[in-house]
């Protein structure tokens, strides 16, 4: 049965139907295509419905249009559940509320679920952009409110906005409050959907042709790392996440099992102190200098056998952490061995060339050393080429990228190397991870994006214990010493952020990046620990449950006694020359209009002139003559009635 | 116990029961304004704790401050609502009377130092009567008068949930005043009693005599020409019939003894049919019943000391 729509009238119907369209609009970027479209359609109808033009659907279509489009959802994302599909229903929901919606609480209860998905939102992107754009959503959803409460006052735009923006900042400082003092937990309350974290690049538990290179087509920020000393030079940061050290002919893969004891270690030199702050990425590993130091490990996280370190849970948040590691290592001399067999593990078959040329190097070399250098001799000097689009190989894959292709990305070349190595009996493994990083001066960093993602191998040397070698330096050393886009040549797909020829724009973006690491650790990364850690610096030590609330609720008296204190104080009593400057402008608009008032006529008397002679604007003249004699004269004249007698006078026209 | 209730908690008691009746104008200050959420405002905290919830499970920073931010405009919010009654006069504007079964007007006068908008004054239960004030502003409140004499309405609620409709501040007045509620008008249009003094006519009209000169209205066939205005109709081609009217003799008395076997709310409502007609009819009358002699007389004021002794009748000088 179609019925017109009531409610809300319409100047403060369109506070609520830009607030939602606005809430809604990012969605737009993940939802698809055809449910924004229904949304948008919904919202034009009921703005439509609220003009008169239109009446709202009856009961019938309303439930049609829910079935309908809860079935596409489902078919869209095979669940109702879960991230994704969690937010297209509450889209569609909201819509569908709004269609309905012909009460005062109807609209009241719109508004409430629009600030509910403002939420939502943030299960996408938290950055500094879409905060601002979310900030100002809520500044109209509470110039919803505003004007749903008061639908008289929408009629002037400016009215909702400017007491919704004071409502606003005055909530600021209790926000602050209980952003800092609110107790943190540790972790989730319950488990997550399965999709809460999808989409996160990063790389993957094994290595391909062509896995590396894929990945280095993103800018997105891998993690960052400062340095508290001098930082070393960009080629020697080597950030490790993966060993791998299982080869099935094409895919280098992870070692299930223990085997065996990493030898002891013997470290020498300082260790230098970094830290990181990685992106979630939902793996658990954690991209360590070689090697960390054993003593100084990150709370819930254990060295692997290979040096790996791990984290205890995958990392599904923005994670700082504090390390150390050791740049120079040798293993102990006392050391067992450890098994090295798997080191030395390849397929029974395939490859034959390389086999053949392992068993060469292998001959003519006097020992291991001599092997790798000459294996790295051959790539530096046998036209081998470095690119991000290597052609496709088969079934043979380093024997055709050894003598076939000749060009390749740095998984051709590590994966080449270490095949090498062990067809030639030194054991070997291939080291998955990041290499260099861009500088970051207005931060004092390095940003570590996934185009600088890596790989390498190490090597077995008796008495000096795994020794790195990265193949790709032989072929191409710009691309250790200066970053990939210095690497490639024109032309490849390289990101648009690693173009580094537009000087300015460089140091814009570094200067942003600065703001929103500021940004990602403070805002975004504020969790019990950082809570915690700043307790300790401000010298409260280790604050307790009972004491945050304590605080809490102190700090938060205070605050609003200083609001109400602002809010409710009558304010000065004004200034007379003030009132009489107004009372002059009203006398003036009235002069104007051909009724001077004489040199001699006191107020009262002169309201009683105007009553005579224009009774029209009797009512207005009365109330403001009395205004101004309350205020000239009376006992309890305050800043709020200047206020008012100010907007008479303005609004006063003879 | 009520007394030491009344003792304990003043304030508690005071909204229980009332301040009592005040004559002077009221300044709404913090003993006079309470405040608490609405049922929106209880849904929205329910809205917040999921939104909280969430973050917390999440570990969505912003969605921490977003919830933060909101649960500080609602705790804002109570002060802005809290200030939208604070400050502000009330003052006794009087009550337009009535006739038992319609209802009565209260009229209270708003002022206030600074605007205060979306007010609502409410009677019991009924809805309330939306205003702003900006500065000075009368608002009345119609209240039912079931029963003929003086109405005491009681007292008024005003109320706010501006800005945000979380939050409802309210307070309550109540004035010395009442309302007069004259009886209901008797439904069948009577017979006058025929009780002119001298037996004279008192049909419409008949109320023309020809002693004091009363004004002129157009002639109409029949008009004595002794009574046309000669000297107007020289000067302006008119005819016009000077007017007289008579003092005594045409003037009809109500009069209570003169409705036989009814009972007394009957003849009240009786005599108040009379006084309707009579005063609508233009004609001069009297009322006569226990307790009042009103000689006759016509007019807005005449009429309304008419049924005001009606509408009190029998009932004590201060209720």
């Amino acid at each position: 049965m179609p019925s017109r729509a009531s409610f809300p009238p319409l100047p403060a119907g369109h506070w609520l139907f830009a607030g939602i369209t606005l809430v809604l609009a990012p969605h737009a970027l993940h939802l698809p295509p055809w449910l924004s479209a229904i949304a948008l359609a919904m919202i034009a109808w009921r703005w439509a419905a609220a003009a008169g033009r239109l009446p709202l659907p009856g009961k019938w279509i309303l439930v049609l249009l829910l079935a309908g489009s809860a079935a596409g959802i489902l078919f869209e994302y095979r669940t109702l559940f879960g991230r994704d599909a969690g937010v297209a229903m509450l889209t569609l929901m909201l819509a569908l509320k709004l269609l309905e919606m012909r009460s005062y609480r109807d609209a009241m209860l719109t508004v409430f679920l629009g600030y509910f998905l403002v939420i939502t939102n943030f299960f996408y992107t938290q950055d500094i952009p879409l905060a601002v754009y979310l900030f100002a959503v809520v500044l109209v959803l509470t110039g919803a409110l505003i004007a749903l409460n008061h639908p008289a006052s929408a009629r002037r735009w400016r009215a909702p906005l400017q007491l919704s923006a004071l409502l606003l900042a005055q909530a600021v400082p209790v926000m602050l409050l209980l952003f800092v003092l609110f107790p943190r937990l540790g972790g989730p309350l319950w488990g997550l959907p399965s999709d809460a974290f999808s989409a996160k690049s990063g790389l993957s538990e094994t290595i391909a042709p062509g896995s590396i290179s894929e990945l280095v087509q993103s800018d997105a920020i891998a993690f960052r790392a400062q340095f508290e000393g001098a930082p070393p030079m960009p080629s020697s940061l080597y950030w490790r996440a993966l060993v791998l050290e299982s080869f099935d002919g094409r895919t280098w893969s992870r070692l299930r099992g223990r085997h065996g004891p990493e030898p002891t270690l013997e470290t020498t030199g300082t260790p230098i102190a970094y830290s990181l702050t990685i992106e979630p990425h939902d793996k658990p590993w954690i991209f360590a200098l070689e090697v960390p130091d054993p003593q100084a490990l990150p709370p819930d996280s254990f060295l692997t056998r290979s040096l790996q370190l791990m984290a205890n849970t995958p990392m599904q948040r923005l994670t700082r952490l504090n390390l150390s590691a050791y740049l120079d290592h040798r293993v102990a001399a006392d050391a067992t061995l450890p098994q090295l067999g798997h080191a030395l593990q390849l397929p029974e078959q395939g490859n034959p060339q390389a086999r053949e040329l392992a068993l060469r190097l292998r001959s003519e070399a006097g020992n291991d050393a001599e092997v790798v250098a000459r294996a790295l001799a051959l790539f530096r000097e046998q036209g081998y080429s470095y690119t991000l689009t290597p052609p496709l190989l088969g079934e043979n894959s380093i024997d055709e990228f050894l003598f076939a292709t000749r060009s390749g990305f740095c998984e051709h070349y590590a994966s080449a190397f270490t095949f090498l190595m062990r067809a030639a009996g030194v054991p070997a493994r291939i080291v998955a991870g990041y290499q260099g990083g861009e500088f970051n001066p207005a931060g004092g960093y390095f940003i570590v994006r996934q185009s600088d993602a890596h790989a390498w191998s190490e090597v077995w040397l008796d008495g000096r214990g795994w020794v790195r070698v990265d193949p790709t330096a032989a072929v191409s050393a710009s691309r250790i010493q200066n970053g990939i886009a210095s690497a490639l040549a024109a032309g490849e797909p390289l990101p648009f952020l690693l173009r580094t020829d537009i000087a300015w724009l460089k140091q814009l973006r570094q200067q942003w990046d600065a703001v929103s690491t500021y940004w990602d650790l403070w805002v975004l990364g504020f969790d019990q620990e950082q809570q915690i850690g700043l307790f300790a610096r401000l010298g409260l030590g280790i604050v307790s449950w009972r004491e945050l609330v304590w605080g809490l609720a102190i700090g938060l008296g205070a605050v609003l006694g200083l609001i109400a204190a602002f809010t409710l104080w009558p304010g000065r009593r004004p200034a007379p020359d003030k009132v009489q400057a107004l009372y002059l402008r009203f006398c003036a608009k009235l002069e104007k209009a051909g009724l001077a008032r004489m040199p001699s006529e006191g107020p009262l008397d002169f309201a009683q002139r105007i009553r005579s002679l224009r009774p029209e604007l009797a009512d207005d003249a009365d109330a403001l003559v009395q205004r101004y004699v309350e205020l000239r004269y009376g006992a309890h004249a305050s800043g709020d009635m200047l206020k008012s007698f100010a907007a008479q006078v303005r609004r006063f026209k003879a | 116990m009520a007394t030491l209730a009344s003792r304990l908690f003043p304030m508690l008691s005071r909204l229980v029961r009332g301040r009592g009746r005040e004559t002077g104008p009221v300044v709404l200050d913090r003993r006079r304004i309470y405040i608490l959420p609405t049922r929106l405002g209880v849904f929205f905290a329910v809205f917040l704790l999921a939104m909280l919830i969430g973050s917390i499970n999440y570990g969505l920073s912003l969605g921490f401050i977003l919830t933060f931010l909101l649960g500080g405009v609602a705790v804002v919010g109570i002060l802005h609502t809290y200030r939208n009654l604070q400050g502000l006069s009330i003052a006794d504007a009087g009550a337009s009377p009535a006739f038992a079964g319609d209802a009565a007007s209260f009229h209270l006068q708003f002022e206030a130092p600074g605007p205060r908008l979306a007010l609502g004054l409410r009677w019991r239960k009924d809805a309330p009567v939306a205003f702003d004030v900006e500065t000075v502003q009368r608002v009345s409140v119609r209240v039912p008068a079931p029963q003929r004499g003086r109405l005491r309405p009681g007292r008024f609620t005003l109320s706010t949930v501006y800005p945000l409709g979380l939050f409802r501040a309210w307070s309550y007045v109540e004035f010395d005043h009442a309302a007069i509620v004259y009886p209901r008008p008797g439904e069948a249009p009577p017979d006058f009693a025929p009780a002119g003094e001298d037996g004279a006519d008192a049909r419409p009209g008949a109320g023309e005599g020809s002693e004091d000169f009363a004004g002129l209205r157009d002639w109409q066939p029949g008009d004595s020409p002794r009574q046309v205005a000669w000297k107007v109709a020289a000067r302006s081609d008119l005819l016009a019939t000077k007017r007289f009217s008579d003092v005594e003799g045409s003037s009809v008395l109500l009069d209570w003894n003169m409705l036989a076997g009814a009972d007394a709310e009957a003849r009240l409502s009786q005599l108040t049919r009379q006084v309707l007609d009579a005063e609508q009819a233009g004609l001069r009358y009297g009322l006569r019943m226990p307790g009042h002699d009103i000689a006759p007389g016509n007019g807005a004021a005449h009429r309304q000391r008419c049924l005001e002794a009606l509408a009190l009748f029998g009932l004590p000088a201060h209720a």
